[in-house]
């Protein structure tokens, strides 16, 4: 029992740890050269995931490493490296684990495309189903039946007539 | 000797269940009344016994009982009142008592307010919400005990509630997304019922309507209330990041919005029966699956609960049990005989059939973003991460296309609508749309395609609703016509300008928020976006268990004080941990965001500084969704009363004594 | 056909769950190394104990090691200290990377829990750690002779982990000279 109580114990503790860390907004003062270079900068902190943390962006995490890598990034936008680069560095030492928007490749196809093959084949279903239902049902049945299957509809209904009624009279008492 | 009788009331509690969860249903299925009777007294009791439990476990924080090993990790004695109460549900154990709470209370409302349901029904219905309370029960009593004691050494005080949780959004945002959670569970239970009973029809679908929909606006408030509460309170301005746990409350609120608008279909034209009580599984068994992912360790998240593999796998078992056989039992038993009613290409019919699609589409692409990362490790043992870019460049388009269907959903006629009459129909507001769309690029800011499209959809869907309304009234004028459209009318509205307007505040402030993070010393000031911020330095304060300093920005426009921010940071003591206290101007048109970073020489601070165009349209248009729906449940045919003899008269036996 | 059609919700969902079980014995956030068969990242940094002295990529070939990535203000490495000691007791190769850390404070360290590391690496700005993955201490990598990256340990080596993980892996690429 207190095994299980003290395992809980640093459960919780390292849950509260791990929230702490998200908990004061990480606010670096960087200068840019250019407005493009502080857009850029803000998309990738926001697209690049903090290798450490409990899913954050390194944009929003103030992990020490985060904080590294910030600064790494902003090195990077001033010695006038492209966006491709800048993730190809950090994907080279971190892993596709940094890429918060995940590569096309054939592994991740289902990923990208899955939905989009959902999303037609559901139109095709979606298609075949008002095609099919698309005539009104009512206007071939009573053409179809024979003579015998007319008199037979005729004498069921007048049978289910007079039950009717019959109860109608009960129900009345 | 309190915590302990909240135990006993907990045991108790799940006896009663079982009682609820067996019997009834063997009533129903042999045609006993007696047993089928028990459902109600059953349900009263066990909603009567974890009342009293929640109560007890809420009395032992309230008088800070740290011998509770669940006070002691969540409480303090200088946590303030409100937030003692509200740490009831801050962590795994208490919530988990708040969702069995919460599901006795759904129960008790069930067997309250359904008298014109047949008793086979209701017993069923009951029956299986017995079921589920049985397995939340038995995780709590079994795994996740919140009374379990520390003794005999309790500590003196307790670990304090984390400070992120102390905070209003707390007390409200659990409590309305289990509402939602959970009230999924009654149409779930409709759903088997009918399943059971062989009895599906349009009757089944107008029990389920008002349930469902309830269910499905908490749930939306729920949302909207943690978008909000994430924003004012983590300091970086952002309301949603695709997190596991935020998904896992997403997928069965875009199910649910798929269900209520195909149980509409089926009570009204009697079709898609099978498709209908599918979407109601799915969307009580992603509220499961909710629970799971936030539980038990598998997806990384800020959210998670403690993450632990033995609770895991006991919700794994119940997940499969419950999902598992209601899966099996639909195929068994689910009709395939198709009905002969038929409807035309440009029919009400197909273009909810086009909003469950889009919707269920959604879910998938949500369910798979997020479960991606773990599929694939298990598969391959490589590291992935889906994260906002992935969802944002799949969901937006989606929600473009339901946007599109959705204008032309609110024309179509049941059954069939002549092409020609539609084209007439739909082409001012196209044209109008067209045009409010360029002026909305042109207006706002710098021009970007995303809010062409935006403005275009969104005056789209609300000009398309004021021209169904326009035709709806067409007779009487517009006035008289008004006042005798019904609740459910009105609520559809409502709803679908939430949509509207929500999509219009995402758009807006994601194209045009303007960020700047700097240093400012005292006297500083800065212009952003129009906008003076002149920087007064900060001061020492203390609150009743945090120290912090406090900072003062004064927001001039045009030379006039319009707004003083006082932005925070905070160090909680008992847990040493800092946090940050955004200082926010809201506005309906923008919001004016401060935030204070770390502080530099000479009583300068780092400093973050926001202004966020229409961001709270974001949760106004999610609140009108809701209030859209809670009006639409209260619309009167729910609630008429059904008499005695027609009853008799169409069959349906059990009258109440 | 149509009653066939109707299972497949069911399929899908154990395919589901049979993922997430797998999920429950994984760990989302073991993070494997992206330089695993790649060489040891060049670098010319000063040496712990003489700031004079420039160690580069090249002092690490030559036989296999493990680099240690360590800092006194990292709690865990006071823990793992003492099992290094013991392994280098035992013959143990190790090399160390001091890891965003004050020298003196380090040296110091050093003095009082007794010096199991071979090399030492001043990495101050922690530019090594960024090329080697780092992301935080203790994290251990075991390189082969020609200084190519075998394998990589996120946290506190212990008798448990040496003997199960790196023991077997290092006794493999002593062998391999």
């Amino acid at each position: 029992m207190k095994r299980l109580l003290s395992k809980r114990w640093l459960a919780g503790g390292l849950l509260g740890l791990t929230l702490s860390l998200g908990a004061h907004a990480a606010i670096d003062t960087y200068e840019f050269k250019d407005e493009g270079d502080r857009a850029r900068y803000r998309l990738l902190t926001e697209e690049l995931r903090c290798p450490k943390c409990q899913n954050q962006n390194i944009a929003d995490s103030d992990a020490p490493i985060a904080m590294d890598l910030r600064r790494e990034i902003h090195r990077m936008l001033g010695e006038g490296k492209s966006n491709d680069e800048i993730v190809d560095f950090l994907v080279a030492r971190y892993g596709d684990f940094v890429r918060y928007n995940p590569p096309v490749n054939a592994r991740t196809w289902l990923l990208w495309y899955g939905p989009w093959l959902l999303l037609g084949g559901g139109l095709g279903v979606l298609a075949l189903i008002v095609l099919r239902r698309r005539r009104p049902a009512a206007s071939g049945q009573a053409a179809d039946l024979s003579a015998e299957e007319r008199a037979r509809l005729d004498q069921l209904l007048k049978n289910s007539a007079g039950q009717s009624s019959a109860d109608h009279t009960k129900a009345d008492k | 000797m309190i915590p302990e009788l909240g135990h006993l009331a907990m045991i108790l509690a799940l006896c009663l269940a079982a009682v609820q969860a067996s019997l009834p249903l063997i009533g129903a299925w042999r045609g006993d009344r007696q047993w089928m009777g028990l459902a109600r007294p059953a349900a009263w009791g066990q909603f009567a016994f974890l009342l009293f439990s929640f109560l007890c476990l809420t009395q032992a924080f309230l008088v800070d009982d740290f011998s509770v090993a669940y006070v002691a990790k969540n409480s303090n004695s200088a946590l303030p009142w409100f937030y003692k109460f509200s740490a009831v549900w801050g962590a795994h154990e208490g919530s988990l008592l708040l969702w069995a709470l919460i599901l006795g209370g759904w129960t008790f409302a069930v067997s309250v307010f359904s008298r014109q349901l047949p008793e086979v029904m209701l017993a069923r219905v009951l029956s299986v919400m017995g079921m589920i309370s049985v397995g939340f029960l038995l995780f709590l009593i079994v795994t996740s005990n919140p009374f379990a004691r520390l003794l005999p050494q309790s500590p003196a005080n307790g670990r304090d509630l984390n400070p992120l949780l102390q905070d209003f959004g707390l007390i409200v945002h659990p409590p309305m997304l289990y509402m939602g959670y959970v009230g999924f569970s009654v149409a779930f239970a409709f759903a088997i019922a009918a399943l059971l009973g062989g009895r599906l029809d349009a009757a089944w679908a107008r029990w389920s309507r008002p349930w469902t929909i309830v269910a499905w606006a908490f749930l939306g408030v729920g949302i909207v209330l943690g978008s909000w509460w994430a924003y004012y309170e983590l300091g970086w301005g952002g309301w949603w990041f695709w997190d596991p746990v935020e998904n896992a409350s997403l997928m069965p609120w875009l199910v649910g919005t798929a269900l209520l608008h195909s149980l509409a279909v089926t009570e009204k034209r009697g079709v898609f029966k099978s498709w209908t009580v599918l979407l109601a599984i799915a969307a009580f068994s992603l509220s499961l699956l909710g629970t799971f992912l936030v539980r038990s360790g598998v997806l990384t998240s800020v959210h998670a609960f403690a993450a632990d593999p033995e609770r895991g796998t006991f919700i794994l078992i119940f997940l499969l049990f419950v999902v598992g056989s209601s899966l099996t039992l639909f195929a068994l038993r689910a009709p395939v005989v198709k009905s002969s009613v038929g409807f035309g290409l440009w029919s009400r019919e197909t273009l909810l059939l086009a909003n469950n699609l889009v919707l269920v589409v959604a879910c998938a692409m949500v369910l798979l973003g997020t479960l991606y990362p773990l599929v694939l490790d298990a598969l391959t043992g490589a590291k992935l991460s889906v994260g906002p870019p992935y969802f944002n460049a799949l969901f937006l388009p989606l929600m473009a296309i339901l946007m599109l269907a959705l204008g032309v959903g609110v024309l179509v006629r049941w059954k069939d609508t002549p092409l020609k009459w539609l084209r007439g129909m739909l082409l001012p507001v196209l044209v109008v749309s067209g045009a409010l769309g360029l002026l909305g690029a042109w207006l706002f800011g710098d021009f970007h395609w995303a809010v062409l499209a935006t403005c275009l959809l969104a005056a789209w869907v609300v000009l398309a609703g004021v021209r169904d309304l326009l035709d709806k009234t067409r007779h009487k004028g517009l006035l008289k016509g008004i006042a005798g459209l019904s609740r459910s009318y009105w609520g559809m509205q409502i709803a679908h300008l939430g949509i509207a307007v929500c999509a219009l505040g995402v758009v807006l402030s994601s194209q045009y928020a303007l960020e700047r993070d700097l240093r400012m010393a005292p006297g500083e000031s800065v212009e952003v976006g129009g906008y003076q911020f002149v920087f007064d330095g900060a001061k020492h304060h203390q609150g009743p268990n945090y120290t912090s300093d406090r900072a003062t920005v004064h927001v001039l426009q045009d030379g006039r004080e319009i707004a003083v921010l006082h932005p925070e940071k905070r160090v909680y003591q008992v847990r040493a941990m800092p946090m940050t206290e955004a200082g926010i101007d809201p506005g309906f048109t923008r919001d004016l965001y401060v935030a204070l970073g770390e502080p530099l020489e000479d009583g300068a601070w780092a400093v973050r500084l926001h202004v966020k165009p229409f961001v709270r349209w974001i949760w106004l248009g999610g609140l009108l969704m809701g209030f859209g729906g809670f009006l639409a449940a209260l619309d009167r045919r729910y609630r008429v009363k059904v008499t005695t003899k027609a009853r008799e008269a169409l069959g349906l036996t059990g009258v109440q004594a | 056909m149509k009653r066939a059609l109707l299972l497949l919700p069911l399929a899908l969902f154990l395919v589901l769950a049979v993922f997430l079980y797998r999920g429950l014995f994984l760990d989302p956030a073991e993070l494997p190394s992206a330089l695993i068969g790649k060489p040891f990242p060049e670098f010319s940094l000063p040496s712990v104990h003489d700031s004079a002295r420039t160690l580069t990529a090249a002092d690490l070939k030559g036989k296999p090691a493990l680099v240690n990535v360590w800092a006194t203000w990292c709690p865990t490495c006071k823990a793992e200290h003492q099992m290094l000691n013991q392994l280098a007791g035992q013959g143990v190769n190790i090399v160390g990377v001091n890891y965003k850390d004050d020298n003196a404070a380090a040296r110091k360290w050093l003095k009082d829990f007794l010096d199991p590391y071979q090399l030492n690496i001043e990495d101050q700005v922690g530019s090594l750690g960024l090329n080697l993955g780092v992301y935080g201490a203790p994290e251990t990598f075991l390189i082969d002779k020609d200084g190519i990256i075998r394998h990589k340990y996120v946290g506190a080596i212990d008798e448990r982990v040496w003997r199960e993980q790196l023991a077997p892996l290092y006794q493999e690429l002593v062998d391999a000279r």
